[in-house]
């Protein structure tokens, strides 16, 4: 009784503003809602502005001769837009950068994961992640005037300008994603999985590669994917080391250009806005967030299909 | 021991009136001085003695946390998996020391199985989850015929027979730890450890691990942790209490003698207190 007697003497002492805290309640989720919806309208309307900008750019252009032409003269006077130019590559050098890029990242993955002591991992993670913030334009000079001479020593007809020593530094770059997207996935393999191939006798080998590795697989694919992504909107380096020409690429020892490197090209000049040559730069971006947009949702498909639960 | 020393051999001894195509082999015991295990600096069981009968089972009890689970994974190698993890003392299969300098553990584990507390199988078809663990080992004979063998030894294979080529993960929890045990009898073992095999499971699949178990012992000599003291009391023949006296202490091999011994007549207090339910 005496408690309560207390408790009641002092009610004046809480006195919180109900009408103050309602309002703040209000605001911050006013805040936060527009921040999210801030990053949503931006997609589309980068989608928007695709989309339209596509649309006048096949006003003039058929859809027929962009598909199907093998000859990208975009600043000509008689111009001819076939994006397989353009596309082929941007495809050659995403093949070269994921073969370097799958089987080191995977094996550094599985190192990491498996057979490097905790202590170990602990720091050799974050370094291998760093490799991943370093500035794509240093990539690119380190691919020109590194990269190159060095192949060229080997291949002395070798361009200066080259689709191989741009996709292998490609590799190099997206081996970190590679790498660390399937560890996690590598290491999330739970351990009594192990022990059951263990207690089997399996060897450390055998466990890694038959049972880690594939309980793994639906992550080490979308590892892959969002390797094979980022090399396909890779720019700086194709921009500075494959070298801009714009010719049907069918050998990784020629120049060519990719999409993202025509797009740098063209926007960085003075282009005039409305212009056909401007609203190229769309229609080559529509059809680069396409290819991106499948892969995701490749991905997507893969990672639901084939995950493993436990 | 004399008679079961050396390599199991593959040809069949007649049983009863069984036909003789059906082998049947002794298993090999283990006996165990004085292991002691630890993790890093901790240690968690001491100064363990034992001795494992063949073609027996040997239930170990006791309450949580005194080191039962530690100790089983001493005796196929499975301790020093975990990073920091080591045992000390002298662990026999036979007459081979397996924690001999010169002894593999990977060839320990083909020899002496084990199936955990959690059904774990690989996420392959069931064929592939039995027949796994033989390919790697080299077997060269018949496989479908093991896989067959092995579901059958582990009272797995009427229900499995038509779905061979499906996910061993879409079994339920009492098929997959059938499973687990099928595969672990395709590499013929000598020993099976079970780590609570049971705990997980319900009621109706609990009795059917417990079957098997029965039947196994006629061809492996079978060591299975557990919790549950009617379990121990009806599927072993001999029982480990393992106890801890005071907190923070390593656990230790309290009592050991044939199980119905142990439940009826302890020699020792604590082990009286243990299994008529006073504590744990």
């Amino acid at each position: 009784m005496a408690v309560n007697a207390e408790r009641s003497a002092n009610s004046e002492l809480w006195q919180r503003d109900s009408r103050a805290r309602h309002f703040r309640e209000r605001a911050i989720k006013i805040v936060l809602a527009a921040c999210a919806y801030a990053s949503v309208l931006t997609t589309f309307g980068i989608v928007f502005v695709l989309i339209f900008e596509t649309i006048n750019f096949f006003r003039e252009v058929s859809i027929l001769d962009f598909l199907t032409s093998t000859k990208w003269t975009a600043s000509f006077a008689n111009p001819s837009f076939g994006i397989i130019v353009l596309a082929s590559g941007t495809i050659l050098t995403t093949l070269i950068a994921i073969a370097v890029a799958l089987p080191v990242g995977l094996l550094a993955a599985i190192y990491l994961s498996e057979y490097a002591s905790p202590r170990l991992r602990r720091w050799l993670k974050p370094a291998l992640e760093i490799l991943a913030g370093v500035p794509t334009i240093v990539y690119g000079y380190f691919a020109l005037t590194f990269v190159t001479p060095l192949l060229q020593n080997a291949i002395p007809s070798l361009p200066i300008f080259n689709v191989l020593s741009a996709g292998l530094v490609m590799g190099v770059m997206i081996i970190p994603t590679i790498a660390s997207v399937s560890e996690d996935a590598i290491y999330a393999v739970p351990r009594s999985l192990r022990e059951g191939a263990y207690a089997l006798g399996a060897t450390r080998r055998e466990t890694a590669t038959r049972i880690v590795v594939p309980a793994a697989l639906s992550g080490i694919v979308a590892a892959t994917i969002l390797g094979i992504s980022r090399a396909v909107g890779e720019t700086m380096i194709v921009a500075v080391a494959a070298g801009n020409l714009a010719q049907l690429c069918l050998s990784p020892s020629q120049s060519c250009q990719t999409m993202t490197a025509f797009i740098v090209q063209v926007a960085s000049g003075d282009t005039p806005t409305g212009s056909l040559t401007y609203s190229t730069i769309f229609a080559v971006g529509s059809t680069l967030f396409l290819m991106t947009l499948v892969l995701n949702i490749v991905s997507y498909m893969f990672v639901r299909r084939f995950r493993e639960t436990y | 021991m004399s008679e079961v020393s050396g390599e199991r051999s593959g040809v069949g001894r007649d049983q009863g009136g069984q036909a003789s195509t059906v082998p049947k082999t002794s298993a090999l015991g283990m006996k165990i001085e004085d292991l002691s295990a630890y993790y890093g600096s901790f240690k968690a069981v001491t100064n363990v003695s034992l001795e494992i009968q063949p073609n027996r089972v040997t239930a170990l009890i006791g309450p949580s946390g005194c080191g039962k689970s530690t100790f089983i994974r001493c005796l196929n190698r499975m301790h020093e998996v975990i990073p920091t993890a080591y045992a000390e003392g002298c662990v026999k299969l036979g007459d081979q020391d397996i924690y001999a300098k010169d002894t593999d553990p990977v060839t320990i584990r083909r020899r002496i199985g084990m199936v955990f507390q959690k059904p774990n199988p690989f996420s392959k078809s069931i064929y592939e989850n039995v027949a796994w663990g033989a390919r790697i080992n080299g077997y060269k004979g018949d496989m479908d015929e093991l896989v067959e063998r092995s579901l059958k030894r582990a009272a797995l294979w009427d229900e499995v027979k038509d779905k061979l080529k499906k996910s061993g993960l879409d079994l339920s929890g009492g098929q997959q730890q059938r499973l687990v045990i099928a595969r672990t009898l395709a590499v013929e073992p000598e020993v099976i450890l079970m780590d609570e095999p049971a705990s997980a499971l319900d009621p109706v699949s609990t009795q059917k691990i417990e079957d098997t178990m029965q039947e196994l012992k006629e061809r492996y000599t079978v060591v299975i942790v557990t919790h549950n003291m009617q379990q121990a009391a009806r599927i072993s023949d001999y029982t480990g209490f393992f106890y801890i006296e005071n907190m923070g202490d390593p656990g230790r091999l309290w009592e050991f003698d044939e199980t119905t011994k142990i439940f009826s007549s302890p020699s020792r207090k604590e082990t009286e207190d243990y299994v008529t339910g006073r504590f744990g």
